[in-house]
């Protein structure tokens, strides 16, 4: 009996609304396409074999049956190197968005649940953050640390902590004064646990949100510091530098541009699919 | 009001010190001592440590840092490693190409983005609706130096109409403006959108329909005044993103300005050059957006009486 009554769980609930809308799972699905793909890339196409391997010979050849996409100008085979790129995008922009939700989750939640002074100290901090755009924050970290793929995702991770602690914090603030959490004080639960088990588990949907649309941008600056010359170094097959590499052949050979770029942006539209339907799923004013 | 404005006003004093604190610190991480890179590779370590000395890098971090900021006030910003010319002539120097360029950027967004969001709006899921938001979408999704690179080879390489590189003239101007609008007309279309069909269901614009006011005037009058309030952040917000994205722009289309002076400078690791154009930048947004809150507090009657 106790089963039949219990509340669906907000997951259930935010799955339900999901699942109807088709654009969101039209993300979803090429999401998972893009996931499968650089799980399995080494499967797909060698990576020391194929897509770091030169041959000069066949540099920048426009599509064909040996080389779906065509080879780059060191005539490497651009599907194989466009494949492997998805592994480093997606880590990338998952692991840079997972430093900014840890730090900035932290400072939010902190600032938000302890409010006072503490909070305006940290909030004021992340005001001066802000004034600083993103991209140049970045530009800023890599170029003075270095240009390698964990300076990468600190650059690209640190420069979004404030839009994770001013999510964190305003969720945290709207239910820090509920009904659960007083009872969780009452039985004497302490500071941490309370923020933990109780406040974090109930103010985390926005934050998905966030984090969804957030790797999008992600990888969009990865893929821009690579561009200009900041980011993953060769032969490691980067998007952003692969259409750099390209780009002295925009004439020649387009394709070595254009192929980067398309996967690049069909990431970042599948991404911006998935967090807006999210966003609609999590929407109370949307709920029928 | 004028409280609202001066309080404002004072807080752009706190932020800069922390913009400057912020970019003076991650640069100051920068492996290797400044008087080599501006000795060269031959350079005595006496000679280092002379000039590391006149320089003021001996000292501690937080009088370096409080060297600067006092230099700073007075508009000197050290001296190029390279040029050696002061690096705040330099940067101000190229900051009108960017400005140029962020405002055409801006002006592309604003114009077409307003006027798509309220069409799409005002004829939601009809065709129009789902065609300007899937071409929005693809908008925000696309990265800015491709778009640039493909504008290149459509309207430069196979067209031959427009210029690639340069900024001598306006037909230059054209493609980078689009390049770096186009994101912003995209978010800006959205927004207007999603802003707009919240407005036409209030109450208010129910009123004004039933007591007979034309269509148009409630969309032009009743409704847009009220659903323009939440764009008018996003558009501060954008330029901050502009000018973030004038760096990429300007390297596709080697436009003169801040950003590409920036790179170039990364490149030659002439660090006071990068340190001062992150910080004008930083400047130039944080005025922007002042001057968008303040316009905010004019047009937002609930702030407004906040002050009153």
């Amino acid at each position: 009996m106790v089963e039949k009554i219990k509340k669906k769980s907000q997951w259930r609930e935010m799955w339900d609304r999901l699942k109807v809308n088709k654009m969101a799972m039209l993300g979803l699905g090429i999401l998972v396409i893009l996931i499968l793909l650089a799980v399995f890339a080494e499967q797909i196409a060698s990576y020391e074999d194929v897509a770091i391997k030169m041959d000069t010979s066949i540099r920048l050849q426009g599509p064909s049956k040996e080389h779906i996409l065509g080879t780059d100008e060191f005539g490497r085979d651009m599907f194989a190197r466009i494949v492997h790129g998805a592994r480093v995008s997606l880590k990338v922009g998952i692991i840079a968005v997972g430093i900014a939700i840890i730090i900035g989750g932290t400072l939010g939640a902190v600032a938000g649940f302890y409010g006072g002074t503490l909070d305006n100290v940290i909030m004021r901090t992340m005001d001066v953050f802000l004034a600083i755009p993103s991209i140049l924050l970045a530009i800023a970290i890599v170029s003075s640390l270095g240009s390698s793929m964990l300076n990468l995702m600190l650059a690209v991770g640190i420069s979004s902590i404030p839009n994770y602690a001013r999510i964190v914090r305003a969720s945290v603030i709207s239910v820090k004064d509920e009904e659960f959490v007083e009872a969780a004080r009452a039985i004497g639960a302490r500071d941490n646990r309370i923020i933990l088990k109780h406040i974090i588990p109930n103010s985390i949907a926005p934050v998905i949100v966030q984090a969804t649309l957030g790797v999008a941008g992600a990888i969009l600056s990865t893929a821009g510091l690579s561009f200009i010359g900041l980011g993953i170094a060769q032969p490691q097959p980067e998007w952003g530098a692969m259409l750099s590499g390209g780009r002295a052949f925009l004439v020649q050979a387009p394709h070595v541009v254009a192929f980067p770029g398309i996967a690049i942006m069909i990431t970042i539209l599948s991404l911006n699919l998935l967090g807006d339907g999210l966003r609609d799923a999590l929407d109370p004013r949307l709920r029928q | 009001m004028h409280k609202y404005v001066l309080k404002r006003l004072l807080l752009l004093i706190p932020v800069m010190l922390g913009v400057t604190f912020i970019v003076f610190g991650i640069m100051h991480l920068t492996p290797g001592s400044p008087a080599r890179l501006k000795l060269g590779e031959k350079a005595t370590p006496e000679q280092i440590a002379a000039l590391e000395h006149e320089m003021g890098l001996d000292k501690p971090f937080i009088i370096q840092y409080g060297n600067f900021v006092k230099n700073g006030l007075k508009g000197d910003f050290g001296r190029s490693y390279l040029s050696n010319k002061p690096v705040f002539e330099e940067v101000l120097d190229r900051f009108p190409a960017t400005l140029k360029l962020a405002v055409a950027a801006m002006t592309i967004a604003v114009v077409i983005g307003i006027p798509a969001g309220i069409i799409s709006a005002t004829k939601q899921y009809t065709l129009v609706d789902s065609v300007t938001m899937v071409l929005a979408l693809i908008g925000v999704s696309m990265p800015v130096f491709w778009l640039g690179l493909m504008l290149i080879l459509i309207f430069s390489v196979n067209l031959g109409w427009l210029p690639s590189s340069g900024a001598s003239t306006w037909m230059h101007l054209i493609l980078p403006s689009i390049t770096l609008g186009l994101s912003s007309t995209a978010i800006i279309t959205r927004m207007t959108r999603s802003s707009m069909l919240e407005v036409i269901r209030q109450d208010y614009i129910r009123t004004a329909r039933a007591k007979g006011v034309p269509e148009r005037k409630v969309i032009n009058k009743h409704a847009l005044r009220n659903a323009l309030i939440p764009v008018v952040t996003v558009i501060g917000l954008q330029f901050g993103s502009l000018l973030g994205g004038a760096v990429l722009t300007e390297s596709v289309f080697s436009w003169p300005g801040v950003g590409k002076l920036m790179i170039d400078s990364i490149k030659k690791q002439d660090i006071p050059v990068v340190m001062a154009s992150i910080i004008f930048i930083a400047i130039t947004f944080s005025i922007v957006n002042l001057a968008v809150d303040i316009l905010y507090a004019f047009i937002d009657p609930r702030i407004k009486s906040q002050y009153q």
